[in-house]
């Protein structure tokens, strides 16, 4: 599903040139969940944004779903991410003058899917998620776990091959967090590869796979067999 | 371009942010306001004052004597000038250009009519029938002087509508006679005259000048010279008022660089005079209103890219949900142009409704109907429409060009 091959990326702030990532090699299959860990300034966060074409790579190559991805332009960038990936952030990024159903719905607006349609499937997700009678409330009547239920039945919508997490249970208490985990998981047993983005131990041991990143290397990855056996 | 769902989208936006978007449409809807009001005004002065040069013809030349104030050919100065018949008749026959023209005896003192029981003090003018056209009098009833009168000296009168009032009550005048000064005039016609200045010309009755002259020993005196000068220019009318001037100085024997022995008013250069006044009046109304405008868009610019920074992390979330950059141009310039044309419309509409409501109260002799060419009022909102749109998409270009990763950096 996703294959880096000595990315390389570097950002330019005035004189200084701050040396991220320094040749990622890394290879994802279809179906995995992966956790990508490393202290803060390790690179891993730009790392994500290169996987969600949030953000371009200097050097190396990144193909995804075996399509290359570089330079292209900026629509194009918008239906790559439109129609592979779902993001899901650690400080939600509803939009606070949409209600919880029209936040949902948003992915399918850019794929020109009709209101009531989009709506309707909506609903769908929101009901998967378990709230049903919150459609209607805005983003800051909800609590943190169902703001981020609610961000996640956003990128579910748009059917993505990949989901994008980035430290998505970073403001969320422990409960909640363990709760989102199982939702994430159940999705992951779905077939939709999951990537997240965390520093937390017990939420990284909670995937099949962990990546450590370091000075803007993988250190180590390990296989979390526990979880595999779980799975 | 034009997709229910954008304008859904779009409405469900300003709905939301109701704050924002009156801001933006009040300094739109103010530009306009303004500008209707400022036009209006402008309109309205120059109606007024057009109305005030209606009630006579606007290219006469009026001579009235005076006193010699140089000497001349060793005559003292302080010679009373006293114009005559035999002036009106030469002015009239050596000037070239002149239209129309009548000299004019006045009878002083108070002049009593009166009509069987009812009497009343007027003014009696003496003319010959051009005057009438000169004046602009217009005749409600019957006529006004005429040749046949002045050769065959008639004992005719035309009268104002006010006359008619005080001295009829209501009987019909045409044919009857009426007593000025004693002596009996039969009412050929009635008049009615504008007059912005009170009602000076509607508090007198006509007579033709030579029955005048006569009856009230007045022999050849006259008071006044009136001609209209067709459709010449301004230049060519002052020839003519020069001409009229020297032929005067040679009949009377005055220095023609005399400036008291003959007055004269050139109502075409002072009309021309006052409009070329109204024309900087206007140039400079229009320099305010698009001050104005200019205002207003630079108002529209600025509150449109607060409304960008203000959007910034939403349209960061946007471009990660797969909205392409020309999709973020779009949704911020629609909305733009939505909030610019109805606010437009509404400052439009307020204005004219303003106009007309306090224009109405406000009229006097030098302000009149201020109307706005709502032609103009139009392009002036097309013209704000559009640097709406386009005050809106520098911003919403810097908007299309944020990198989502920067608009959704945690703060």
């Amino acid at each position: 599903m996703i294959r880096l091959n000595g990315i390389n990326k570097s950002y330019v702030t005035g004189a200084n040139k701050l040396h991220v990532l320094k040749g990622i090699d890394l290879h994802i299959q279809a179906g995995e969940f992966v956790s990508i860990m490393g202290s803060s300034g390790s690179g891993k966060s730009t790392l994500l944004n290169i996987l969600g074409i949030l953000d371009e790579h200097d050097t190396g190559e990144y193909f995804l779903d075996n399509t290359l991805i570089r330079n292209q332009s900026e629509t194009k960038a918008a239906g790559l991410r439109n129609k592979y990936i779902g993001f899901v952030f650690q400080s939600f990024n509803l939009i606070s003058f949409k209600n919880a159903m029209e936040n949902v719905a948003l992915p399918l607006y850019y794929q020109n899917v009709g209101r009531k349609k989009r709506n309707r499937i909506a609903m769908e997700y929101l009901d998967r998620m378990g709230l049903t009678e919150w459609a209607e409330h805005m983003p800051n009547e909800l609590s943190g776990g169902q703001k981020q239920r609610i961000a996640i039945a956003r990128a579910l919508i748009s059917k993505p091959k990949v989901i994008l997490a980035d430290e998505p249970t970073g403001a969320l208490d422990t409960t909640t967090s363990y709760e989102v985990m199982q939702i994430l998981k159940e999705i992951n047993k779905e077939g939709i590869t999951i990537i997240i983005v965390t520093h937390e131990n017990d939420i990284s041991h909670m995937t099949n796979r962990i990546i450590h990143l370091k000075d803007g290397l993988i250190e180590s990855e390990v296989l979390n067999g526990k979880d595999a056996m779980l799975s | 371009m034009f997709d229910t769902d954008k304008w859904q989208e779009i409405f469900s936006t300003i709905r939301k942010n109701k704050l924002r978007t009156f801001l933006t449409g009040f300094s739109v809807a103010w530009g306009i306001f303004m500008l209707m009001i400022l036009l209006g005004s402008g309109k309205g002065l120059q109606n007024g004052v057009e109305k005030e040069f209606e009630s006579s013809a606007t290219n006469t030349i009026w001579v009235w004597s005076g006193q010699t104030s140089l000497p001349y050919k060793g005559m003292k100065p302080g010679r009373n000038i006293q114009l005559v018949n035999e002036d009106y008749d030469a002015v009239k026959s050596s000037v070239k250009g002149i239209d129309k023209s009548s000299s004019r005896y006045n009878i002083w003192g108070t002049n009593t009519l009166s009509y069987k029981k009812q009497s009343g003090n007027f003014n009696v003018r003496n003319v010959y029938p051009d005057y009438g056209d000169i004046e602009k009098v217009k005749i409600i009833k019957g006529r006004y002087i005429n040749q046949p009168d002045i050769e065959q000296f008639r004992k005719v009168t035309t009268i104002s509508t006010q006359v008619e009032e005080a001295l009829f009550k209501g009987e019909d005048p045409i044919n009857k006679y009426i007593n000025v000064n004693g002596v009996p005039f039969k009412v050929i016609g009635t008049f009615t005259d504008d007059d912005n200045n009170g009602d000076d010309n509607m508090r007198l009755i006509y007579l033709p000048i030579t029955t005048a002259q006569r009856v009230f020993s007045g022999d050849n005196r006259i008071n006044t010279i009136a001609i209209t000068v067709g459709d010449a220019t301004v230049e060519e009318s002052k020839l003519i008022e020069q001409s009229v001037k020297s032929k005067l100085a040679t009949l009377h024997k005055f220095d023609p660089a005399d400036p008291r022995a003959i007055f004269t008013w050139n109502s075409l250069e002072n009309y021309q005079k006052v409009m070329r006044l109204f024309s900087s009046i206007r140039l400079f109304i229009w320099i305010i209103g698009m001050g104005t405008i200019i205002a207003g868009i630079v108002g529209v610019s600025n509150i449109m890219m607060i409304v960008v920074k203000d959007r910034t992390k939403e349209i960061g979330i946007r471009k990660a949900m797969g909205a392409t950059p020309w999709s973020i141009i779009s949704l911020i310039l629609q909305e733009a142009v939505l909030i610019t044309s109805f606010a437009g419309y509404f400052g439009l509409v307020l204005g004219v409704v303003v106009l007309e409501t306090l224009g109405s109260k406000l009229e006097s002799p030098f302000f009149s109907h201020p109307s706005v060419d709502l032609r103009i009022a139009i392009y002036a909102l097309l013209l704000l429409v559009f640097s709406g749109a386009l005050a809106g998409f520098i911003p919403a270009r810097k908007a299309a060009a944020i990198k989502p990763i920067e608009a959704l950096r945690d703060e």
